[in-house]
């Protein structure tokens, strides 16, 4: 048996459990930079603002129906991630981190007799220990485990949050009432080639009938999909793995033009991927530097602009990879001069494992490097806020515009929460 | 460490260790010689660990800071850090840190056959009745105070 635990409008959640005050009221989280909308509570929802909304657009509407509106605050949503997946890991140690706020759980070999009880028992912890409401869908398998947490999720008094599909009577229904676009796995393109095949929902997915479009369409990952919904288990619990590649993307608070601040920008982006890399034990072997334009009125320009470099060796060295990153900003600069950019990025890949790092015979970096990069991690780790940084990175700080930031209540002493005694 | 179940099929389970957990050992730098080891060895222990030792449910326990003085005589001052533990069930004469009205509060907690009094440790000091009409959660219990002197 899997189950999937999802949990309720999870950044919103976040922000009310330091400020409960803001229970049964509605609450939005926006993105980085406020730009959009990025979680809703229910009641945000039921006042239709919609998901993804632009914040300039809707702002009105949340001045009007008072909704208390949040910058994302990613060090208290991570580290009550963190709490929420430990937690889950009491009720099993199968546990397979899905997204920040998602997570299957295995009961193989282990002896539950009443899962509607044990999938009860996880949501009232939770509620309990960390105030996150959270939905339990059980099936035997992952993709009809996410059906069934669909349904607790829809239908909250008829399910008190927990469904399980146990049997095919069950199976059945479920898929017939699961729309094809809500299906794991299944994006806007594939939803189109469905409806235009009359796929509606889950169950017309499984007919017999549909079987050789869906290998030719999405091949052995359909058909894994398709043995899924039929309750055939064939998609384990994948292990922890660390990331294939690392991104850092940003988009500007306002446009830039100037090469100085891109400079400074691309620099820290690379810096940061460094310490990431270095923080998994990876070297990476390919560094990617990504400018975009996002001129949203006339999409037929070329809105993104990116290039390469592979490194001959590789590395998790802030020096070298910073380096690297530069010279394709040059690079594309020089190729779009005039442009004004919106956004940028740096992204390392090809990663391997530091301790496998091959020796190379001629073209090795300065192993002097090491010892600094271990130094400039240990001074950063004492001081926060990475305060060693690189000569390119500039001094003021080019934090991103979070006006409405709550305080990073679990991560931070000094913003721990503070409590009256009057 | 503990030990991660893999794969399972009907008559091998196969197990790999999972070093996500850290325990801290001691080093032990006895180098390697011939004659008497050091008696001191058999009394080795790991360093005392205020986490393992105050925190009985990480994965529930928050810090909390105090501003106020109404519960100066239940040893909480002003500026004073709470270990708060949500795992813990609430009862009469624990600590709690309490949601009232739109504000949070630390409070005792005194369970009457008349219903639940949030009780201060301060003469100046009054105590509040829970009624129906409050908007009232327990979130959590105080475990540690940490002053510093």
């Amino acid at each position: 048996m899997y189950a999937l635990v999802d949990c309720n409008n999870f950044y919103a959640s976040c922000e009310r459990v330091f400020q409960p005050q803001y229970n049964g009221k509605p609450v939005v989280v926006l993105s980085n930079n406020d730009g959009c909308i990025i979680s809703r509570s229910d009641e945000a929802k039921a006042l239709g603002i919609p998901m993804a909304a632009p914040e300039f657009k809707v702002r009105e509407m949340l001045k009007q129906h008072d909704v208390k509106v949040f910058s994302s605050n990613y060090a208290l949503y991570g580290d009550l991630s963190q709490r929420t997946m430990s937690i889950l890991r009491d009720f099993t140690p199968h546990v397979e981190i899905y997204s920040i706020d998602e997570a299957f759980l295995n009961f193989d070999g282990m002896n539950i007799s009443d899962y509607n009880e044990y999938g009860d028992k996880i949501k009232t912890t939770l509620i309990k220990g960390l105030s996150l409401p959270v939905c339990v869908g059980f099936a035997p398998t992952k993709a009809l485990s996410k059906v069934a947490n669909k349904i607790a999720r829809k239908y909250p008094e008829r399910t008190k949050g927990v469904y399980v599909i146990d049997t095919d009577e069950k199976r059945v229904k479920a898929l017939k009432w699961t729309k094809i676009e809500d299906v794991w796995g299944i994006g806007y393109r594939m939803k189109k080639k469905m409806k235009a095949k009359n796929i509606l929902t889950a169950y017309d997915f499984t007919e017999p009938f549909y079987e050789s479009w869906i290998k030719k369409e999405m091949g052995v990952i359909g058909l894994r999909l398709r043995k899924e919904l039929l309750g055939e288990s064939v998609l384990g619990m994948e292990e922890p793995a660390n990331k294939k590649s690392i991104a850092i993307t940003r988009s500007f608070p306002k446009q830039l033009y100037d090469f100085d601040s891109l400079r400074e920008r691309v620099s820290t982006f690379a810096s940061v991927c460094a310490e990431k890399l270095r923080n998994q034990n990876s070297c990476c072997h390919t560094v990617i530097v990504m400018l975009g334009t996002m001129e949203h009125k006339t999409p037929t320009t070329k809105q993104y602009y990116h290039d390469s470099i592979t490194l001959p060796f590789g590395t998790d060295s802030t020096l070298t990879i910073n380096q690297a990153a530069i010279r394709i900003l040059e690079k594309l600069y020089e190729e779009n001069k005039g442009q004004r950019f919106k956004k940028a990025g740096v992204i390392v890949t090809q990663l391997s494992n530091t301790n496998e790092k091959q020796l190379h015979l001629f073209e090795e970096e300065n192993p002097k490097h090491l010892a600094l990069m271990k130094a400039m991690d240990d001074i950063n780790k004492k001081i926060g806020d990475r305060k060693v940084k690189l000569g390119t990175q500039d001094a003021k700080t080019w934090n991103m515009k979070q006006e409405l930031l709550s305080p990073r209540y679990t991560t931070r002493f000094d913003e721990i929460l503070v409590v009256k005694c009057h | 460490m503990s030990l991660n179940r893999k794969h399972i099929k009907p008559k091998l389970t196969f197990f790999t260790p999972n070093f996500e957990s850290e325990i801290k050992i001691p080093f032990v730098n006895q180098g390697v010689s011939a004659g008497f080891p050091s008696p001191a060895l058999d009394f080795l222990e790991t360093a005392i660990d205020l986490n393992e030792e105050l925190i009985e449910n990480p994965k529930t326990t928050f810090y909390i800071k105090v501003e106020g003085h109404s519960m100066i005589d239940a040893g909480i001052n002003d500026k004073d850090i709470l270990i708060v533990d949500r795992t813990l069930e609430p009862s009469d004469k624990k600590i709690a840190v309490c949601f009232i009205d739109g504000e949070f509060t630390v409070k005792r907690l005194k369970v009457e056959k008349d219903g639940l009094y949030l009780m201060p440790e301060n003469k100046n000091y009054e105590e509040i009745k829970i009624s129906e009409g409050n908007n009232f959660i327990i979130w959590g219990i105080v475990t540690y105070v940490i002053k510093k002197i």
